[in-house]
């Protein structure tokens, strides 16, 4: 083990709830626990405003069609009917877009996807507003839809828009590109379109202000890159336009990009009435972007005894329909393509491409799950030809610190590859399978025979950055103010279920020794805290408040030094938020030192700078890494290709726990979508059109497929960071997929090489 | 300049231009009987699902709509002790029958429909949840917490198989259910210990 590495495992956390105290390390209570369990938590599908109308968005059914006309006349006749309104009506920016703007608010000459929005309406009531939608007339003019990403790039195959059928494409030439192995395996790899699925559907309350500008209720993962965006769609400057945080009901990634937001908005500056828009599932299935669904080619290079030599890995990505953040995924796909190894020399090539399938964009751990299922492949496959225990190999090759990445980067934070991979195969192995109804393949239906019941097992590892990339700079700013014994923290942070809530609270008590609450956040008032995505906000904006908090600790031990009559550095600031000096005869809280007076500082958060990769993929982009493993433990069913996942266990990389339940809630929340993704869930596209747009069709793990998961994590403090804390969200995620896949092959000796797994995979 | 922010639903009374009235039906006005409460359900359309009438006349929105074809149970009721997906039940349907949503669920001792003691004291379901983790973003939470406590008010020492079949009509996408179990083992224990209902 690394020196200053400690194994933590949280499989049962204590329950340390039922006060509001808590310092960073412990597990209090959500402070949105309570209206949570009793349902008066406002999501932003629960809110309402005086006068309130409906609205509904008009989306295309065709993949690729030209618009030839749109008559809305038959729609507005219909009484109750407000407002529609179509590209003619976007005062501002015509289009929009997370990194570039590239997509239409509404389809003005062409549609794209199916499910692109082309108009919109306001109405009294729901359904008046469906029945709206089915007047509109709209002339369309099908036209041959791209649906296969491989032919995209073809030269036969016109652009379908004017940015090109090429989002981006990545390079990355590391070492000695003409190096070879003793072994040489090779693969082709695909994973499926999967689906963010959070439950709280997309939704917003836009209220009009009377005087022009617009105040938006919004369920979102970053307010201010919505505002910037909705403001420019609507052509308002900034401060008319403002962002409040509706109840999110889960993101994972899904709401990132704009949906309802500028349609809302603009349906209530026209009408001069709040308008709410809340997408039925069908709609949310095409109303936010998917998992980019990959083709994969690997060939590894190895010596005789197992050390890797050289990867090479060609990577295609189907963007869908409008670009999103396509280009931070092929990005991420192209620089973790060669897994957390020591790989002297590599050859990646990325390449994200534009086609009339749904726009794809972020999910969870984006371009590292789909090149982890990939690069975990392959080094099982090595595993195989060299004749050495696939747990052998991994930490063989095991990445560490000071270690250098294709990228030519070189780790310099916390890399305990090795520590994650023992830890989880150290977990006990379940026992054999029985015959209750919970352990078959199948479940209570009792389909399985256990005579074809055969269990595997199998390892991956997997990692990715923390933090944004690539010379972007992901700031967050935090305010705290000290007053009658509270700590009152205001942040802009999405709190999207992932209990940043609770840790910016723990972090202002632990600071300043006292009660603490967290604002509303919105963008009144107070800078961007960056996204909710990229395992950032405990980071970035822990950071923010703990800088925050700590200034004004300082202030209030300057306030007691002059009541004193002695120098500040005199009074020691405590890490458990107290204020001590053994001459004055001083010891006690920073809350308490603070009395009737009033304190208050703002703080911006900044990591350190990163750049932008060179032609042959070269730099140092990023600030930190994660990394996990995970051990997966299958029965198949050879003869109906049923799978039951029976166990999953890893060891993450977390820096530091600040706390157990929320950290062990990320895990299991992870390993469920990695499982999912594994066995279950995928968007089934045929044509361009969703064939499963609902969660009949579109199945995700419930209880009864949940495997046992049994978690260590790994505190080995990152040096960057505050607390040491890393952040625990997308780790769970990237090798869980991999590990199940390699269980499966385990079970059945099939070489499964597509995720997600179905039965005719494997019968 | 901001605006005050908007509440959560409370029942405003739609005032819709709908399909019944030009095809000459009536609206109907019928009572449910709603945590122990009469309410008046008043312009309701023959075909309003529970769920639409509980969250958006009746303002009474812990009832959660995400899927809105009973696949998720994010929006379980109780209908006369029985678990259902309002989203999936007529909302004349279950007139003069005992209706209860997460809002009416109350600790031991307590008349159903004491919303004041409903929304001050926790249920051992509601406390096992927030102390062992089983909240996230807390969307699948109140249809969580119904079913958990129809699971123990009919079977108070549930075995796996009984936990995971009650709760596999419950989808959750946060927490990979982990928390939510523990917080059943809990709530077994509370109530196995008499320390609360």
């Amino acid at each position: 083990m690394s020196v200053g590495t400690s194994s933590t495992d949280v499989q049962a956390p204590p329950a340390r709830g039922g006060s509001a105290g808590g310092h960073v390390g412990d597990s209090p209570i959500r402070p949105d626990g309570t209206p949570k369990v009793q349902g008066r938590f406002a999501f932003a599908s629960d809110l309402e405003a005086e006068g309130m109308l409906w609205g509904r968005t008009l989306r295309s059914p065709h993949p690729y069609a030209r618009v030839r006309s749109i008559d809305v006349g038959p729609a507005l006749a219909i009484a109750g009917v407000s407002s529609v309104v179509t590209a003619d009506d976007v005062p501002g920016a015509s289009t929009y877009g997370l990194i570039s703007p590239d997509q239409p608010v509404f389809a003005r000459d062409v549609v794209r996807y199916v499910g692109e929005a082309v108009a919109a309406v306001a109405a009294d009531h729901p359904d008046t507003a469906r029945r709206a939608l089915s007047a509109i007339v709209v002339d369309y003019e099908p036209l041959d839809p791209l649906v296969d990403p491989a032919r995209a790039t073809a030269a036969e195959t016109p652009a379908i828009h004017p940015d090109g059928n090429v989002i981006r494409h990545i390079r990355i030439q590391h070492g000695d590109p003409a190096a070879t192995g003793d072994v040489v395996v090779e693969g082709v790899y695909e994973v499926g379109m999967q689906d963010q699925a959070f439950l709280g559907p997309e939704s917003g309350l836009a209220v009009p202000d009377g005087e022009g500008g617009v105040d938006l209720w919004v369920a979102t993962q970053w307010l201010h890159e919505d505002r910037d965006q909705v403001a420019a769609c609507l052509g308002l400057p900034h401060d008319r336009v403002r962002l409040h945080l509706g109840g999110v009901g889960g993101a994972f990634g899904g709401r990132e990009d704009l949906s309802m937001q500028v349609h809302a908005c603009l349906l209530a500056l026209r009408t001069g009435h709040p308008v709410k828009m809340t997408y039925l599932r069908d709609e949310s299935f095409v109303g936010h972007v998917h998992r980019h669904p990959a083709r994969m080619r690997y060939r590894h290079h190895a010596t005789a005894a197992g050390d890797l030599v050289k990867v090479e890995a060609e990577v295609l990505l189907d963007g869908g329909a409008y670009a999103s953040s396509s280009s931070a995924v092929v990005s991420n796909a192209a620089r973790f393509a060669c897994g957390p190894y020591r790989v002297p020399n590599a050859l990646v090539d990325a390449t994200v491409v534009r086609t009339n399938n749904p726009p794809c964009g972020a999910m969870r751990g984006f371009g590292a799950v789909q090149v982890c299922f990939g690069h975990e492949s392959q080094m099982d496959k090595l595993a195989t030809r060299l004749g050495i225990d696939p747990v052998e190999l991994r930490l063989r090759n095991a990445l560490s610190t000071g270690d250098v990445l294709p990228t030519g980067q070189k780790v310099t934070g916390a890399a305990p590859v090795a520590e994650c991979i023992r830890a989880a195969d150290a977990h006990p192995l379940p026992s054999p399978a029985g015959d209750g109804w919970l352990e078959r393949p199948g479940g209570v239906g009792r389909t399985a025979e256990l005579t074809n019941v055969r269990r595997g097992v199998g390892v991956a590892v997997g990692f990715k950055n923390v933090l944004y990339s690539e010379g972007f700079e992901d700031d967050s700013e935090a305010r705290v103010r000290l007053a009658g014994g509270v700590a009152s923290v205001t942040c802009a942070v999405a709190e999207v279920g992932q209990g940043f809530v609770t840790i910016a609270a723990q972090i202002a008590r632990t600071v300043l020794g006292c009660d603490a609450v967290v604002e509303p956040a919105g963008t009144v008032g107070i800078d961007s805290a960056g996204s909710s995505s990229a395992s950032r906000q405990t980071w970035m904006s822990g950071g923010a408040v703990l800088r925050a908090a700590q200034l004004v600790a300082a202030q209030v031990r300057s306030a007691v030094a002059e009541r004193l009559g002695v120098a500040p550095e005199s009074v020691t600031l405590t890490d458990d938020g107290r204020l001590v000096s053994a001459s004055a005869g001083v010891d006690m809280t920073v809350a308490h030192a603070a009395g009737g007076e009033v304190f208050e500082a703002t703080a911006v958060h900044r990591h350190r700078r990163t750049y932008p990769l060179d032609d042959r993929g070269q730099g140092d982009a990023d600030v930190s890494f994660v990394f996990a493993a995970h051990r997966a433990v299958v029965d198949v069913d050879t003869d109906l290709g049923l799978v039951r996942v029976v166990q999953v266990t890893t060891g993450q990389d977390v820096g530091r726990v600040l706390h157990p339940t929320q950290v062990i809630g990320q895990i299991e929340g992870g390993i469920a979508q990695g499982v999912g993704l594994a066995v279950m869930e995928e968007m089934v596209i045929d044509g361009g059109v969703v064939r499963n747009p609902s969660f009949t069709d579109y199945l995700i793990p419930t209880v009864a497929d949940m495997p046992q998961v049994l978690a260590t994590c790994i505190e080995e403090p990152e040096p960057e960071a505050p607390f040491g804390a890393k952040g625990a969200g997308e780790p769970p995620t990237i090798s869980s997929t991999a590990a199940v896949v390699a269980a499966i092959r385990a079970a059945t000796g099939v070489d499964v090489s597509r995720v997600p797994v179905r039965p005719w995979d494997l019968v | 300049m901001t605006t005050s922010p908007p509440t959560p639903a409370h029942g405003a009374a739609d005032t819709a231009d709908d399909p019944g009235h030009r095809d000459g039906t009536d609206d109907a006005v019928y009572e449910l009987t709603v945590n122990g409460v009469a309410r008046t359900v008043e312009g309701a359309r023959p075909t309003d699902s529970l769920l639409h009438v509980l969250r958006d006349r009746l303002g009474l929105p812990g009832a959660k709509n995400a899927c809105e074809q009973g696949e998720c149970g994010s929006c379980s009721v109780l209908v006369d002790g029985v678990l259902v997906c309002a989203c999936l039940e007529l909302a004349e349907a279950a007139v003069g029958c005992e209706i209860t949503t997460v809002e009416g669920l109350t600790p031991p001792g307590a008349e159903p429909g004491d919303a004041a003691l409903a929304g001050a004291i926790l249920t051992d379901v509601q406390q096992a949840m927030i102390e062992a983790g089983g909240v996230q973003c807390g969307f699948c939470t109140p249809g969580f917490v119904v079913a958990i406590h129809d699971l123990l008010d009919r079977v108070p020492d549930p075995d796996p198989l009984d936990v995971r079949e009650a709760l596999a009509g419950n989808l959750c996408r946060c927490t990979g259910y982990g928390r939510i179990l523990a917080a059943v083992e809990q709530a077994v224990t509370v109530r196995g210990n008499g320390r609360s209902r």
